[in-house]
């Protein structure tokens, strides 16, 4: 299989620039967005990967492979977004801010992109690195993602690209973060879960962002367009929701966590929605994430804090936590 | 009933959803918004409540509970009638999930009864109807 070619089409810059003025905002998310995402600024460097080749060292040849594929599959993801998706953004933006957040954006995803390989180049041969990334031109699964993503990308539709860009950062991802929270959860490779978490955060503030912005353009058009946007967000949802569940057997079923992966992938999914300012989609009952997998991710996401669900007997108090505490009178 | 719930929400309006989500007024728990920006004038409160806090700072704890939301809890009169908080945030930020409800709970002495993502699911949206229609009952 041909790698994909994109894009069909010049990418339309934007029209005419003026100077940024950060002192006169239009719309306070922009600054607030672009300080998390310029306070939460990392390089895979800072995480020392090498204390995790006893681990990779002891794991079998199965969990390598599978290892190298979730994480060249990423890699692919990570590469349209920083190259193609966050780029694209660019000439819809509502405010000359905005304009500037996609390119810290479109940065970071080539930081991550960069992560996963600088991963490799500590733990595996170079055959083995050639052979993940020939897989991945070969998985007609993961080609398909990218090319439905890519296909939004290059559509006439400013609205159409958002919902699949925060489809793409707050799901599409999650087939694969889910592994290095599993191992984690086993106390394996450990330290590329740090870099690994690291990306989850960033893809949150992501798609949190795009949904946002998303909303804001709802706003500018009228009911029968925002209707067909609706159908459209769940439709294409799901389109790539039946992509992953194929996916995801393609990977994980040689070992036994497919059923595992597809509740990741619709918490996941209702998460994406949540971000685009809709009610999630899939029912709880089905989305009943392993709690090794929750506790990976969030150590404090645990029943404690559902005092409402408990026996009724107790209820947590938080412990006392760092804050600014100029801002607190008491 | 006696009980009322206070929330903020950012411009993302995501509290605001899972709030009208909730119905309150059904279950006569009234509904007090913290208002986004300074113009609007304090809001002042002087009934028991439960504050519905979204989790700021993208990861970082020390910036988690959102500037207005200490603005109001400051006063004194405010601070003495809040009964419980209850939490939003993403998993996807770890150890900082939801830790504004844990700082407020922490700062207010009382418990952090519920934590939520984004808008909610419609389990959290049953569990926090029954939850608080509950919890107030027994105050």
């Amino acid at each position: 299989m041909a790698p994909i070619t994109v894009p069909r089409k010049p990418l339309k810059l934007i029209d005419r620039v003026s100077a940024i003025n950060w002192n006169k905002l239009e719309d306070e998310k922009d600054l607030e967005v672009w300080d998390r995402l310029t306070g939460n600024f990392w390089l895979p460097e800072k995480v020392p990967v090498s204390n995790d080749i006893p681990s990779w060292q002891a794991m079998s040849e199965e969990e390598h492979t599978l290892t190298m594929r979730v994480f060249t599959g990423l890699t692919l993801l990570d590469t349209i977004q920083g190259t193609v998706g966050a780029v694209s953004l660019i000439p819809d933006a509502l405010t000359p801010h905005e304009e500037a957040v996609y390119t810290n954006i479109a940065f970071m995803e080539s930081v991550h992109a960069k992560s996963y390989s600088s991963i490799f180049s500590t733990l595996c041969s170079s055959e083995q690195i050639d052979a993940a990334f020939a897989w991945s031109e070969e998985n007609e699964f993961l080609q398909k993602k990218a090319q439905i993503v890519l296909d939004y990308y290059e559509g006439d539709s400013p609205l159409k690209r958002k919902v699949a860009s925060t489809l793409l950062e707050s799901f599409l991802f999650y087939s694969g973060f889910y592994l290095p929270m599993y191992f984690s959860s086993h106390a394996k490779l450990t330290n590329t879960a740090d870099v690994i978490r690291l990306i989850i955060r960033d893809e949150a503030v992501h798609g949190y962002y795009i949904g946002y912005k998303y909303q804001r353009g709802l706003e500018l058009v009228g009911d029968a367009k925002r209707e067909e946007l609706r159908e459209y967000t769940y439709d294409l949802l799901n389109e790539l929701y039946d992509n992953e569940v194929e996916y995801t057997e393609s990977l994980y079923d040689g070992v036994g966590l497919t059923e595992d992966v597809e509740k990741f992938l619709r918490y996941n999914g209702n998460k994406a929605l949540m971000n685009l300012g809709y009610p999630a989609l899939f029912p709880a009952e089905i989305c009943d994430v392993n709690p090794a997998i929750i506790a990976s991710l969030s150590p404090n996401a645990d029943e404690n804090h559902d005092f409402f669900s408990g026996s009724g007997s107790s209820y947590v108090m938080g412990k006392a936590e760092e804050t600014d505490d100029e801002d607190w009178d008491f | 009933m006696t009980g009322a719930v206070v929330y903020f929400s950012s411009a993302s309006e995501n509290t605001t959803r899972f709030v009208e989500s909730c119905r309150f007024d059904e279950l006569g728990i009234a509904t007090y918004r913290i208002p986004l920006r300074t113009g609007d004038g304090p809001l002042a409160v002087r009934e028991p409540y439960v504050l519905i806090v979204p989790t700021y700072g993208g990861g970082v704890v020390a910036k988690a509970v959102p500037p207005q939301v200490k603005r109001f809890l400051n006063d004194p009169d405010n601070r003495e009638w809040i009964r419980g908080v209850i939490a939003s945030g993403n998993t996807n930020f770890g150890e900082a999930y939801a830790a504004a409800g844990r700082i407020v709970s922490a700062k207010c002495k009382v418990p952090l009864l519920f934590t939520f993502e984004l808008m909610g699911t419609p389990e959290d949206v049953r569990k926090t109807r029954e939850g608080l229609a509950r919890f107030f009952t027994q105050q």
